[in-house]
């Protein structure tokens, strides 16, 4: 691992990269399109291509450009690579319904194959993060107390000691972390979408990145222990005092309530 | 308020009648008077035994719940290993432990508790009784027996008269409290310059807190987020906590043209700029960076910076913008400081 | 009442019990201290007993403090977590959080005492507040109980601060940047900032010395101080007898309800372990500071949602609502946007303990006072009141800006200028808002005194007329609603004496005079219904 990340500093190792990466999604791409047609991986790739610039001028072209250069309603989308394209479209982020300082997630409606195409066009557009395997984000095998740490120095800060999100400036946010895929938690730290920013695997290595999924999987997935009982959704102090108002205040009320009012009289049945 | 237009006999019943035949012939002295207390009136278990043999019942069962609720704890206590996880809806996945102890717990004291209000309401006496208040005050006798009291003792000590010992005595007492209060000297040490300088100097390495490796300037893409420390600083370190409250580093890349501020240009390199990560109002880590409004907001308190302009203040309780750290790149091409921060990091203080 | 009787032969003792009891007596005087006490009357209502609440609190947390202190290890020198949790395994920490987590997963229990003792803490403030609340709005601070107001008033104070300083203790990631916060606000305080904060914590922060220091604040000088105000808060109660509302057969001079000796013992002492049985049942169902997400404390690391504990949220807004307002000038700093509300803190805190004293001297009432007001009877206290819980909960409001903002979807900037502009706005507008609601209710008093309760039910009259038939009240009702006083505010006199030369008159004395008008005047109290009133209408036939 080591000797990888000396290497990648080498000028050529951007070519490399993006070697790797066409390699990968075209692999991607054939392991997940469907079978009938057995042609070769060159062909799969540019076929791959032709058919996301379709899909692209149809659902993202109005915002971003007829050919991904950007325009005052998106961004360019030169150079972010296939890994932004499957998180923003896997997650139902992309196409947005509006332009706007956050576009919140919602319903997916590519199917895998689709956003592969359309990230394979984007890809094509220039070099970029990649979609990454299922082994550089699978939690399996991963430090998750190291991923702890690193949570809390590059993570919680915004999406809270678990991932429940939190509050940014004007009503933007960090969205909670809950039930997210890896493979989008990974390519969130790759791309740093909308305002989140990157951490690209110079300054946080793959396997850093496998840490933190670990992490998250262990405190925060639905098989998550919590000793404690009900957690109130793990967002600090301010809804234990609501729930010790409510509730146990309450409770306390009650009792009172019921322990001075006054025992039925003999006459009134 | 009272404007009824009904002239008629009938109408008094849209009025509260007097008690008692009172109305029209006799009036009445205060019609508000205190009635006084009302007759007692019993509850079925003061007159029928068997409604009282129930309640009783009730009182016992409540009490023998009690009871099964803290051989139940003990027993959950025995049986449930400590690392124990069990699904409960809803609660999800809890310590079988902690929830089997807590309900019987609950249950042991609820029994008792239910078992003697319960006992208290129906089966003790209710009937309510009248008790005489008294004033706080003494009366005029006392107040003036208390005084001459006072009058003698104090003429009696010549406290008055000899103004000598009143004064040496009121010096002495105002003294002897400093004895303790110079004890408090080693709590800590002084202030000196302890908050003005930290880890960072000329030539040291930033080292990145996720590899723990010298961060190189093509490691940070434009858009990204990284936090460094200084070179030599170990996590195992006697005053780790107190040197990484201090020299806490926030590394951001913008595009050259996006930075406003011509120092804060100056001091990074090639867009790379290095700003304290502990916030200027109280001190937490700052570090919420939007990367396309190059605003970093702080948690705690919500001080909202600039990075784009000198991590000026944009909003919130801070008071003034975020330290800057003036990096460049040796000779081995890693991002090294060039001095320490030129303002003290962290809260303003009354030196500073 | 009970009464002994001294007997010329005494009985001897036969019950082993009444002998230990005599055996007692004969060297405290037991049976003097039993004589008023034993059968002592507590009227009977249920906001009586929102003090007990806090009082049971206070003993859960006393016992379950005790057991935690077994376990728990005040100590930052570093360790290297091995225990259960795997998502900590290897990662160093302080003694004191390590030991915290110990309690919480490998101490059979440790996990729900530590869980009471939170949720004790949480419900113990919440329930001096309200219980405060209750004697405020009522009334139950006046003589002869002003001290006890106060004793209750610096038992909440220092409540918060043993919170805050038990929050502390596991030195977690959370409550560490509760602490920075506070190191921050110390270091704010002009010309001695800096040496307080290196005295605080035997010097920079985070140092090796606060979670010892806050451990002795926390469990021993803080409760026992507070052991020591109940004690004589309790005393003081017991002295002064319950005050009681308004009803047949209460007055000034009596006190009417049950007896000490057995109903209250049963009510109270079965009140104990409903209190310590509901927080169980909560503390076992409920997560409360699950230390073990948040991590140990590193004053490079922090989680979005950074909260003080409830009771001290209100603080945690005047700190996030201040604007940065910073003061350089000769080579100092006046560090105002965080010294202005760290003072602002206990001042809205004595704005409600000073109140009694203020009161009485706008009003110059000087007589003692058993029977409770009724809220509506008082409206610029009323009106006060809710004007200071306003101030509260806006505070409040501003101290989870950041929760209200994800949840509610709102803006975090938004949501911080609504309670910059609420602080003043709001209380105002409450406190007329209540006085107004108040002289409704007054004014629905007095219809009901004079022409009865609204039954609902409408007659036709014979010569077909409707009315609603008004049902006359009970004479006890009729006692409830007028029994208040209604005073007249002080009066100055007139401006020029017989002779036309201008009578001097103190400024103080005539701002007492203006608050008085303010408080007894006329815009503070519909004049309730007068003897005569009642009687031409009640009397009246036809002729009204």
């Amino acid at each position: 691992m080591k000797k990888l990340s000396a290497r990648r500093r080498h000028p050529l190792a951007a070519l490399v990269v993006l070697l790797f990466a066409l390699a990968a999604t075209g692999g991607l791409y054939a392991a997940l399109a469907p079978a009938p047609k057995a042609q070769a991986d060159d062909s799969a790739q540019s076929l791959a291509i032709t058919q996301g610039k379709k899909l692209y001028s149809v659902g993202c072209a109005t915002c971003h450009g007829t050919s991904g250069q950007g325009s005052t309603d998106g961004p360019s989308l030169v150079g972010v690579g296939s890994a932004a394209v499957d998180f923003q479209v896997g997650t139902g982020r992309m196409p947005a319904q509006q332009p706007g300082a956050q576009i919140p997630k919602k319903k997916n409606i590519y199917t895998q194959a689709q956003i592969d195409q359309l990230a394979a066009y984007i890809a094509s557009l220039g070099p970029g993060p990649v979609v990454p395997t299922k082994d550089q984000y699978s939690p399996a095998g991963a430090d998750a107390a190291k991923g702890g740490e690193l949570f809390r120095t590059n993570c919680s800060q915004c999406h809270n000691f678990v991932g429940r999100g939190g509050a940014l400036t004007d009503g933007k946010f960090a969205p909670s972390l809950k039930g997210v895929d890896p493979k989008h938690v990974y390519e969130a730290m790759q791309t740093g979408p909308q305002n989140m920013p990157s951490f690209p695997d110079t300054t946080m290595p793959q396997d850093a990145k496998a840490d933190i999924i670990a992490y998250l999987h262990e405190v925060d997935s639905s098989s998550s222990p919590n000793p404690g009982g009900f957690t109130l959704g793990t967002i600090g102090p301010v809804s234990e005092g609501l729930f010790a108002w409510v509730f146990g205040l309450g409770a306390m009320i009650a009792i009172a309530v019921w322990m001075a009012a006054r025992t039925s009289k003999a006459k009134k049945s | 308020m009272s404007d009824e237009t009904g002239s008629h006999n009938d109408v008094s019943e849209n009025l509260p009648s007097a008690h008692g035949g009172h109305s029209g012939d006799v009036v009445k002295p205060d019609p508000f008077a205190n009635p006084g207390l009302p007759p007692h009136e019993y509850r079925r278990q003061d007159i029928d035994e068997k409604a009282a043999k129930h309640s009783e019942r009730v009182v016992a069962g409540l009490f023998g719940l009690s009871m099964l609720g803290t051989i139940g704890f003990i027993a959950c206590f025995v049986i449930f290993p400590v690392d124990k996880i069990v699904y409960i809806f809803p609660f999800g996945h809890v310590s079988a432990l902690n929830f089997s102890l807590g309900l019987t717990l609950a249950v042991a004291l609820l029994g008792i508790g239910v078992g003697a209000v319960h006992w208290a309401r129906t089966l003790m006496s209710d009937e309510e009784i009248v008790d005489e208040r008294h004033r706080a005050d003494a009366d005029d006798e006392l107040r003036e027996n208390i005084r001459q009291q006072w009058i003698t003792g104090a003429r009696e000590s010549g406290f008055g008269r000899r103004k000598l010992i009143r004064t040496t005595m009121y010096g002495a007492m105002a003294l002897v409290p400093l004895a303790g209060v110079v004890l408090l000297r080693d709590l800590g040490p002084l202030p000196e310059d302890k908050l003005r300088h930290t880890l960072w100097s000329k030539g040291k390495v930033l080292i990145n807190s996720n590899t723990n490796r010298p961060l190189r300037p093509e490691d940070v893409a434009v858009g990204s987020l990284t936090f460094a420390q200084p070179e030599g600083l170990q996590e195992s370190d006697e005053d780790f906590q107190q040197q990484i409250a201090k020299a806490a580093l926030m590394i951001v890349r913008l595009k050259p043209e996006d930075i406003k501020d011509k120092q804060e240009a100056d001091w990074g390199h090639q867009g790379i700029v290095a700003f304290s990560k502990i916030c200027t109002h109280v001190g937490c880590p700052i570090s919420l960076y939007e990367q396309q409004t190059h605003h970093v907001l702080c948690p705690c308190h919500q001080s909202t910076f600039d990075l784009s302009d000198g991590a000026r203040v944009i909003f919130g309780p801070a008071g003034h913008p975020l330290p800057q750290l003036r990096i460049s790149v040796n000779g081995d091409g890693n991002l090294v400081a060039l001095g320490d921060f030129a303002v003290p990091v962290g809260p303003a203080f009354w030196e500073r | 009442m009970s009464t002994t009787t001294e007997s010329p032969s005494r009985r001897q003792a036969t019950h082993p019990g009444e002998r230990i009891a005599e055996w007692t007596d004969g060297r405290l005087g037991l049976y003097k201290l039993a004589k008023s006490n034993l059968r002592k009357i507590f009227p009977d209502h249920w906001s009586f007993m929102l003090g007990e609440v806090c009082l049971y609190s206070f003993v859960i947390l006393i016992l379950t403090g005790v057991y935690l202190t077994l376990f728990f290890h005040p100590s930052m020198s570093e360790v290297v977590y091995h225990g259960p949790y795997a998502p900590l395994q290897g990662v160093r920490m302080s003694d004191a959080y390590a030991s915290t987590m110990h309690i919480s997963f490998e101490v059979r229990g440790g996990l729900l005492v530590r869980q009471i003792h939170h949720w004790a803490a949480l419900i113990f403030i919440a329930g001096m507040i309200v219980h405060m609340m209750r004697v405020f709005f009522t009334g139950g601070f006046r003589k002869p109980r002003e001290i006890n107001w106060l004793f209750g008033w610096t038992l909440l104070f220092l409540g918060m601060f043993t919170g805050f300083t038990g929050y502390s203790l596991p030195d977690d990631l959370l409550s560490g940047t509760g602490v920075r916060f506070m190191e921050g606000a110390i270091l704010s305080t002009p010309l001695i900032g800096t040496y307080l904060s290196m005295f605080l914590f035997g010097g920079e922060f985070p140092g090796h010395d606060f979670v010892s220091r806050f451990y002795s604040v926390h469990i021993l000088l803080l409760p026992g101080l507070m052991a020591g105000l109940l004690t004589a808060h309790l005393i003081l109660i017991f002295y002064h007898k319950h005050t009681q509302f308004p009803g047949a057969g209460k007055t000034e001079k009596n006190v009417v309800g049950t007896p000490l000796l057995p109903i209250y013992t049963a009510k109270a002492g079965g009140f104990f372990f409903l209190v310590f049985g509901v927080i169980s049942a909560i503390a076992a169902m409920v997560t409360i500071n699950p230390i073990w997400t948040m991590g140990p404390y590193r004053p490079d690391q922090v989680s979005t949602g950074a909260q003080p504990d409830w009771y001290m949220g209100f603080s945690e807004g005047l700190i996030r609502v201040m604007p940065g307002w910073e003061i350089r000038a000769w080579g100092h700093t006046l560090v105002l946007g965080v010294f202005i509300p760290l003072m602002i803190f206990p001042l809205v805190l004595m704005a409600i303990a000073v109140y009694p004293f203020v009161e009485s001297w706008i009003t110059g009432d000087k007589r003692e006072h058993h029977i409770l007001d009724r809220p509506r009877n008082r409206p610029v206290r009323t009106g006060f009141g809710v004007a200071w819980l306003t101030l509260y909960f806006v505070l409040l409001i501003g101290g989870g800006n950041d929760i209200w903002a994800t949840h509610f979807h709102l803006s975090i900037n938004a949501i911080t200028w609504f309670v910059r502009i609420g602080f003043f706005v709001l209380p105002v507008l409450t406190y007329w808002i209540t006085k107004r609601i108040c002289l409704g209710l007054q004014r629905r008093d007095r219809d009901k005194v004079l022409h009865g309760r609204e039954t609902g039910i409408i007659k036709r009259l014979p010569h077909g007329e409707f009315i609603e038939v008004h049902e006359p009240l009970s004479q006890q009702q009729l006692h409830v609603l007028t029994a208040h006083a209604q005073p007249r505010p002080i009066d100055l006199g007139p401006e020029f004496d017989e002779n036309g030369v201008a009578r001097k008159t103190s400024p103080v004395a005539k701002l007492q005079a203006r608050m008085s008008r303010n408080f007894y005047g006329e815009n503070s109290a519909i004049p309730k219904p007068t003897a005569e009133e009642f009687e031409e209408i009640t009397a009246g036939h036809g002729h009204h």
